[in-house]
């Protein structure tokens, strides 16, 4: 039998062969919390009697839920991080420099590292050919002072893609369509491993949303294999040197295998209040919007602010609708910027605000009135996750973020692409 | 935690899919600091007034996936924080799970459709057990996995640590 990628990575940070089932003690290599979950980290930290972080390289705190801060506390929240970072060595990526996730794959997660955060999304790195994982403050605590953690190797579901894309359906399409199938305790535990055909068209920012949203399933990992599409955009960051390898075995232990014709798919929304939610946009009644969100670590990348340009150019956002858009990363920021991105964006109406989270956990910066409608490309709909429990929240791809917005409710993408 | 201990108190019953922005919503992101008062809030968003009527020992009882969102450990430790004794679903997302090990909560799976609002329980965490006096049942609870229960004799994660100089597990 052969071995599922983590059971080959972990197997390999364990210094043992592994298989799905088994309780390791591994060395990870790259660690870090956001604003949120740092503060109780560094307590816990401080808390078992160490001074210093283990790895200083690749242990990264992130001032990106609440930045710019909106409130004192959470500036006195932001300056522990900076304060402990200065005094430790490890490393602060401070605000305006994007969303931890996005800013782990521009700069630090590589091919069969063993990436773990405390941020559920930290799965997004596992589109790097990673085993990267979220949890919470004090396991990270230990992650940062010692480098390694305890892990349940998981079971794995094989996740086929095949079949031909159709035009205007996107990443954010497929991995919604997959959440409503498989549920969003489906994969709990386990791993998703996606392979199949269609990988060889799929971008890394397409891979990125689509490992993001594991989490989603209740999925410990999203890990992708790595070819020349993983070498070319860790080219494109000056990363080359840590391009590695990462191949599926054809024989390895699934637990499951699911076979996914993308062909087939149309445009997803997941509706409130749960990601699993799902239903095909061309059987959702009409929904009024007040506010449409595009950015996050699911959908605020330079090919998701494209999208959104070349359908808002030249057009208005509808009367009574706030579009914020949030470039995912400072890299992004600028990228969009030197290509007129962002004037189309702002030019239609669109309010673009600093990298980072923006609105999405509901701290700042878009929190919804009572009652209110958003669209959003993030990756969660949980009631009360922007700010207001009673709020309604629609979660889709950046086109139909985009294309809804000029319109003023939920709209196809298909009758403007 | 004694796993000796035996636990008593007075359900509180949640549905399915109880996430962490129902149990520490995401709008008091600036009391994390301030647990004792983001303790106030806790699952506000799925019972306002939870928090009011919540008394030491008193069980959070749900249904499928409790647990499921963001890692913030802020969500099992305000639980604890309010005085619950110990959380039973159904099943529990993965990092909750392992967050309340690590803060010390016991979280219990078990068939919680015998267990109605309001209902009197005790729980026996070592055997396995929980009474349901109202109803006048036992119902059984999955033993938590052996690393689990080192970890939370030990006093939880860092207590783990300290003891052993690093892993032992
Ligand atoms: S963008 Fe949203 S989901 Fe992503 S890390 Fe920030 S708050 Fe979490």
């Amino acid at each position: 039998m052969g071995k599922t990628i983590s059971e080959k990575i972990i197997g390999k940070h364990a210094g043992k062969e592994v298989k799905a089932g088994d309780i390791v003690v591994v060395d990870v290599d790259v660690v870090m919390a956001q604003d949120g979950t740092g503060p109780l980290a560094v307590d816990q930290i401080k808390n078992m009697g160490f001074k210093k972080v283990k790895n200083p390289d690749k242990s990264i705190f992130f001032i990106d839920h609440a930045a710019p801060s909106p409130r004192k506390e959470l500036s006195n929240s932001h300056m522990v991080l900076r304060n402990f970072a200065n005094k430790s060595g490890a490393k602060i990526s401070d605000v305006g420099e994007g969303v931890c996730h996005q800013r782990l794959i521009e700069d630090y997660s590589c091919p069969g590292d063993i990436v773990i955060g405390a941020d559920s999304h930290t799965c997004t790195s596992g589109a790097l050919g990673a085993f990267a994982t979220g949890m919470g403050s004090t396991d990270i605590a230990v992650g940062f002072a010692m480098a390694k953690t305890w892990l349940m190797v998981p079971e794995t579901i094989k996740i086929n893609l095949g079949g031909k894309l159709p035009k205007v359906v996107f990443a954010k399409d497929i991995i919604i369509s997959l959440i409503g199938k498989i549920t969003s305790d489906g994969a709990t535990y386990k791993a998703l491993e996606f392979g199949g055909p269609l990988l060889a068209n799929l971008t890394m920012d397409d891979r990125f949303t689509i490992s993001n949203m594991a989490v989603e399933a209740g999925a410990k990992t999203g890990i992708f294999p790595t070819d020349n599409i993983t070498k070319d955009y860790l080219a494109s960051q000056n990363r080359s040197d840590c391009f590695k390898e990462i191949s599926t075995e054809e024989d390895a232990d699934y637990k499951d295998i699911i076979n996914m014709d993308c062909g087939k798919l149309e445009p997803m929304i997941s509706a409130p209040h749960t990601v699993d939610n799902t239903i095909k946009i061309s059987e959702l009644e009409k929904v009024e919007l007040n506010q449409v969100f595009i950015g996050t670590c699911t959908n605020g990348r330079l090919s998701d602010l494209k999208i959104a340009a070349e359908i808002l150019k030249g057009k208005k956002v509808a009367k009574g609708v706030r579009l914020i858009v949030v470039p995912a990363s400072k890299k992004i920021y600028t990228e969009a910027i030197k290509e007129g991105i962002i004037t189309d964006l702002v030019e239609s109406g669109a309010a673009v605000m600093a990298p980072g989270c923006g609105p999405c956990v509901g701290v700042h910066e878009g929190a919804l009135g009572d009652g209110e409608v958003c669209l959003s490309t993030q990756n969660r709909n949980f009631k009360g996750r922007m700010g207001n429990p009673d709020s309604f929240i629609y979660l889709a791809s950046p086109a139909t973020a985009a294309w809804s917005a000029i319109k003023g409710y939920i709209s196809d993408p298909r009758e403007v692409l | 935690m004694e796993m000796s201990k035996k636990l008593a108190g007075k359900s509180f019953k949640f549905g399915d899919d109880i996430s962490t922005d129902l149990i520490a919503p995401g709008r008091y992101f600036h009391l994390r600091s301030n647990l004792p008062e983001l303790a106030k809030h806790v699952l506000e968003d799925a019972d306002p007034e939870f928090a009011k009527k919540v008394k030491p020992g008193d069980f959070v009882v749900g249904g499928r996936n409790f647990g499921l969102g963001s890692s913030r450990e802020h969500a099992p430790t305000i639980i604890k924080l309010a005085g619950v004794g110990a959380v039973l679903a159904k099943s529990f997302a993965r990092i909750f799970y392992r967050n309340c090990i690590n803060v010390g909560l016991p979280a219990l799976k078990c068939d919680t459709d015998k267990i109605d609002e309001g209902d009197i329980l005790e729980i026996d965490l070592k055997g396995g057990e929980i009474f349901n006096k109202d109803k006048n049942i036992k119902i059984k609870f999955n033993p938590l996995p052996e690393v689990m229960i080192k970890i939370l004799s030990d006093g939880g994660l860092t207590g783990h640590i300290k003891k052993n100089e690093g892993f032992n597990l």
